[in-house]
């Protein structure tokens, strides 16, 4: 089961500016490492990662295999109306997670 | 007497030529290919494919990311672009390249004008000693961008399986 790490402060004022910063447990293999016998370890990793306040889209990222292990991830957006943040995780072999967190903007 | 290889002519040169090729034959499949790394030219081409026929100014983009680093597996890295986030105009995305990794992309970030600071940090992977580019695109159609030399003690990306 992926573990995801959201951190969104529970409270904002209107018109703050608030960080928000997730991680999710992924090994994240390249697809470029070999075995000690020479065989190539297939790509397995996170390509795309979505946040969306109250459904609407607002930020997007495309991943790729220089992204580390573990992938963490900090953006920001500005407070404006009280609502639920959805995180969803895309990757390789089929891979979904998702994540999500309420705030409250006073 | 008669040596044995009087008939056929073999000299001692024969031999020693025979010997020669022998060896340059079987060393040459020992010649191992590593995992094709990118080149400039590929990073080059990758921002070509972003910006097309645009011109990219350098300035506006920051990328903190340190100079020296250890172990190129966990990298931090943030990035920032010095512009207002307002509907008339923001940052729309960010891109992040590298020089030698076997891949040129790193990231693509797509930010909208909510975010309220065009601001995003990661952790990446370096497989060598080099050079890093950010680019940002504006609402308005202009790239920024920005270059770091990044040295990397231990790479990252192509080592061994344990």
């Amino acid at each position: 089961m992926p573990a995801a790490l959201v951190n969104v402060p529970p409270k904002a004022r209107r018109g703050a500016v608030i960080e928000i910063k997730t991680l999710m447990s992924h090994v994240m293999e390249p697809g470029y490492r070999h075995t000690a016998a020479g065989e190539v370890v297939p790509r397995d990793i996170i390509t795309s990662f979505t946040c969306r306040f109250n459904g609407a889209e607002i930020f997007r990222a495309d991943l790729f295999p220089a992204i580390a292990a573990n992938p963490f991830l900090s953006f920001f957006t500005t407070a404006s109306e009280s609502g639920k943040f959805e995180f969803e995780w895309i990757g390789d072999n089929g891979f979904v997670a998702t994540a999500s967190a309420a705030i409250t903007v006073e | 007497m008669v040596s044995m290889f009087d008939p056929l002519h073999l000299s001692r040169r024969h031999l020693l030529q025979l010997a020669g090729t022998l060896t340059a034959a079987t060393a040459l499949p020992l010649v191992t290919v590593r995992p094709a790394q990118a080149t400039p030219a590929m990073l080059a081409s990758a921002i070509r494919n972003l910006v097309g026929e645009a011109q990219v100014k350098t300035g506006k983009v920051r990328l903190d990311i340190p100079p020296l680093v250890e172990n190129g597996n966990t990298v931090p890295m943030t990035v920032s672009v010095d512009h207002p986030m307002t509907p008339d105009s923001f940052v729309k995305s960010i891109h992040v390249f590298n020089e030698k990794n076997p891949q040129p992309n790193v990231a693509n970030f797509h930010l909208t004008p909510s975010a309220g600071r065009a601001q995003v940090t990661t952790r990446i992977r370096l497989a060598d000693t080099q050079k890093v580019v950010a680019i940002a695109k504006l609402s308005d159609g202009t790239f920024w961008s920005i270059s770091v030399d990044v040295i990397v003690t231990l790479a990252a990306c192509t080592e061994e399986m344990p």
